[in-house]
């Protein structure tokens, strides 16, 4: 490598919060620097401090957080001393952000085009006519496809995908020289992941433009970063080249963090005899179908239909973890509620021997017993106002199951085999961490002995070192209880780690349905090739064959009422691999 | 800092919470100071709140200032302004309170049920919500007043009729929004009964927003009550109430400005005492607002 002099060049820089007239650094001696052209991957867990660093640098700062020493040199000025007006003219023009969640990062009631052309007119003096040409050059730099129909439409109208890419052309039009990407993949499917890391590494190639990139992924820390920087509560860990730090992690935070990032591959050493397939599977799909009515025409009639799910088929048996995979919108989760009773369905639905069809009130709060749902955000899932407590207390009140000294052990006991202390057990859903409140939603749903748990992405919210723990603790509830799982993720590498058997699903339908060795060891859709493509490998050593595509509308479950719907007929292969033929767009 | 082990959730804790914050204690006292000379008022004062005084006038027959024996001066009659205002604390005090109070419950219950319901129990009340709303409320209120008897206890029901709407809506919005929260989907899925979901899990999520309105209503229902007593269909004169001591006298503004300014402070400090204790219970009711006064 060239020596020049850097483009950025951060020295010993803290950045605290007061809290109650005290100063707390959230960031503390941080010291790197970032040439042209190159990208340095900050990467860390939740806390960590790495998105703080990236608002410091925007000056973006909020209000009771300040900067408190160090510098932050971007050629000759110095970031930290700049007041909020001799900011705003750097922003954009030199020093662009994306953020993660593009839908609300973009202005809902304006077009896209406007947003851009107002970007671009904010920083240069161009005319109208300018800086439209200007704003269809960038879109078409991101490879939209139709670029000149893409400025009339809402953000609503476009995929996340799409969006995210919008985000990159309004970043990119005016050429800053650094630009920083806080965790831009994240909120996107593995695919368009995929997509949108090869056109950001695409862009540096022919712009010359300097990224930071944050993210907790190392996967996509080692297939984009030349150089990454580890942070931990605050502090800088290690940093160094990219191949380095994968290959020999100095620091016991680093070879940790590594060695519990979940790897495609890895759970293939694993001994897995499947549970042998019983009389009476815990829980039966037959030709599932859910779908949603929408608009309506001027009687009031529903005119269009969301196909969410299309005469879906599987059975779990007991003991089993059963994973469901897929992108965003596949329908896995309508798959979850349906089972839950949370949305109306066709077909039928079998627990136990007993069709979830025309069951009385009563009956269908007894199935409740044998099937409970841990969700993807235990904060969400959890009522703020309830001790946690009351909370996992609640199933076994609701159903009348002991008397309240009873109910009480029974709580502290669930307590104990989630790993956490019974004298927790007086406080708020806030006063814990992720991880924590994860625990707290599978004791709920332990609570009632069930037969069968549904996780729906239930470990995707949390960082990975809380992830691995959490997976492990789900095995070993699974060999404690008898429980059966349905584990649904867009995880591929968590999928393989976990599942016995898995489906894949595309567009509301099975695409491919076999065991773990079947699906991973031998994937037979293109679509779950895809996908298993996609996934990124934190081995920053492995080449990748790069492929690019044009984003375009992705394909939608929604059709005309009454437009059939093709139903893929399952085929198999051998030893119930069973594949869906390639459909031909 | 406080130890969050010791605090939490027992009533001992909540009221200690709660007189440790000076506004909210300062809020108590006003309450308490008013409610204390409503029930003492016969005790508190030197002259009955009707009686018409002879030397409550000046010669050339103009109301008292206050000082001297008027406490408070006197009004337009010769009638002691102090006793007046005692007095009409209790008027002011079941429309601000009851009448209020039966307000906030009928929408609580009206929203909640439109917004966990739907479909068309939702929409046949939320329909009737907006008819009430459109319906001007003063021609409403005159119109139930003149089919009934006048007296305070009408009014309170009449007030307690117009004034539930705007609490109604806003439940409703809550509620719905509160509805699709993916705990209540985790309610669901435990087989909680829809009573227990709406009582337990979504009534205690609306008492901030219950607070506010509450005590938001209070100055706004004092004043109505001055509205209808003003167009005599609310408390029948001698019966003083703070509302219709500002309504009497309003025309004389200039002249006597205490007998608008001292109703007008009382209307006032009653209605931010019961803002700041509901602000204040507001924050100690949150437990994620534990640890932070």
């Amino acid at each position: 490598m060239t020596i020049t002099n850097p483009l950025l060049s951060v020295r010993d820089l803290t950045v605290s919060v007061r809290d109650r007239g005290v100063m707390k650094p959230l960031v503390s001696g941080l010291s790197f620097d970032l040439r042209a052209g190159e990208t340095l991957a900050i990467a860390g867990e939740s806390g960590s401090g790495k998105s703080i660093t990236s608002l410091a640098l925007m000056g973006l700062l909020p209000n009771n957080v300040t900067v408190t020493s160090g510098q932050m040199l971007l050629g000759d000025t110095d970031l930290a001393q700049m007041s909020e007006n001799q900011m705003r003219p750097l922003r954009g023009a030199q020093v662009a952000m994306i953020f993660q969640e593009p839908m609300t990062s973009l202005n809902p009631v304006q077009t896209v085009g406007t947003q851009l052309i107002e970007a671009i007119r904010a920083h240069e003096p161009v005319s109208y006519g300018q800086a439209r040409a200007g704003a269809i050059a960038a879109l078409r730099q991101v490879r939209l496809a139709e670029p000149e129909r893409r400025m009339g439409q809402y953000p609503h109208e476009l995929s996340g995908g799409m969006r995210q890419r919008v985000m990159i052309a309004m970043a990119l039009a005016l050429r800053p020289a650094l630009m920083i990407a806080d965790e831009p993949t994240t909120a996107l499917d593995v695919t368009v992941q995929r997509e949108v890391l090869e056109l950001l590494k695409d862009l540096q190639r022919e712009t010359g433009t300097a990224i930071i990139l944050i993210t907790h992924d190392m996967g996509v820390v080692a297939e984009t970063a030349d150089r990454v920087v580890i942070m931990q509560a605050g502090q800088m860990v290690e940093q160094g080249l990219t191949p380095d730090i994968f290959a020999a992690p100095r620091a016991d935070y680093t070879r940790s963090l590594l060695a519990a990032v979940p790897r495609l591959g890895a759970g293939a050493a694993r001994a897995a005899p499947l549970p042998p397939k019983a009389q009476v599977p815990v829980a039966q799909l037959v030709d599932v179908t859910v779908h949603f009515d929408i608009g309506a025409n001027f009687l009031g009639r529903p005119t269009h239909r969301v196909h969410a799910v299309e005469g879906v088929s599987f059975d779990i048996q007991p003991s089993e973890t059963f994973g469901l995979v897929g992108e965003s919108g596949c329908g896995k989760s309508t798959i979850a509620k349906a089972l839950a009773g949370l949305v109306p369905y066709e077909g039928q639905i079998i627990i136990n021997s007993t069709s979830l069809a025309g069951l009385k009130a009563q009956e269908r709060k007894d199935i409740c017993r044998d099937v409970q749902m841990v969700f993807q955000d235990p904060m969400a899932a959890l009522d703020p106002r309830m001790k946690v407590g009351d909370a996992v207390a609640e199933p076994l009140l609701i159903h009348g199951v002991g008397t309240a000294r009873e109910r009480k052990e029974r709580t502290a006991e669930l307590f104990d085999h989630v790993g956490l202390s019974s004298d927790q057990m007086n406080r708020y859903p806030h006063e814990f961490s992720g991880g924590q409140r994860q625990r707290i939603c599978i004791a709920r749903a332990l609570a009632l002995r069930p037969r069968l748990i549904i996780c729906d992405e239930s470990v995707s919210a949390l960082d990975v070192s809380v992830q691995a723990r959490v997976l492990a603790l789900l095995e070993e509830l699974k060999a404690d209880f008898g429980v059966a799982y349905l584990f649904i993720s867009h995880d591929m590498a968590v999928v393989e780690n976990i599942v016995d058997r898995l489906a894949v699903m595309y567009l509301g339908q099975i695409v491919e349905m076999g065991t773990r060795d079947q699906v991973f060891g031998n994937p037979q859709h293109p679509y779950t090739q895809r996908l298993l493509d996609a996934v990124p490998i934190p081995d920053p050593t492995r080449e990748r064959t790069t492929y690019l595509r044009a984003a375009s509308e992705p394909p939608s479950p929604m059709r005309r009422i009454g437009d059939p719907v093709p139903r893929l007929m399952l085929t198999d292969i051998g030893g119930g691999h069973l594949i869906a033929p390639e459909v031909t767009a | 800092m406080v130890d969050i082990a010791v605090v939490s959730g027992a009533p001992a804790g909540i009221l200690r919470r709660l007189f440790r914050r000076k506004l909210a204690l300062f809020g108590f006292a006003i309450i308490f100071i008013v409610v204390g000379s409503a029930i003492f008022a016969p005790w508190l004062v030197r002259y009955g709140p009707n009686e018409q005084l002879f030397d409550g006038l000046t010669l050339q027959g103009a109301p008292m200032p206050p000082g001297g024996d008027f406490l408070m001066g006197t009004d337009l009659l010769g009638r002691d302004l102090f006793s007046r205002i005692l007095y009409g604390a209790r008027t002011s005090l079941i429309i601000g309170v009851i009448a209020n109070g039966a307000a906030l419950i009928i929408g609580t219950l009206i929203g909640l049920t439109a917004g966990f319901m739907r479909g068309w129990i939702g929409s046949v009340l939320m329909r009737f919500t907006d008819l009430m709303m459109a319906f001007p409320a003063l021609l409403l209120a005159i119109c139930l007043a003149a089919i009934f008897q006048p007296s305070l206890w009408i009014v309170a029901m009449v007030i307690a009729l117009v004034n539930w709407v705007q609490t109604a809506r806003v439940v409703y919005t809550e509620t719905t929004s509160l509805s699709e929260r993916e705990f209540i989907a985790a309610e669901r899925t435990l087989g909680a009964s829809q009573s227990r979901i709406l009582f337990k899990h979504i009534l205690p999520h609306l008492v901030p927003t219950l607070i506010v309105w509450g005590t938001l209503g209070i100055s706004v229902t004092v004043l109505l009550e001055a509205t209808l007593s003003f167009l005599g269909v609310g408390v029948q004169p001698p019966m003083p109430s703070w509302g219709n001591i500002i309504f009497e006298n309003q025309t004389y503004f200039q002249a006597a400005p205490w007998l608008v300014f001292i109703p007008g402070t009382a209307i006032l400090l009653l209605a931010l005492a019961f803002n700041l204790v509901g602000d204040a219970l507001r924050d100690v009711l949150d437990p994620t607002q534990r640890g932070q006064d």
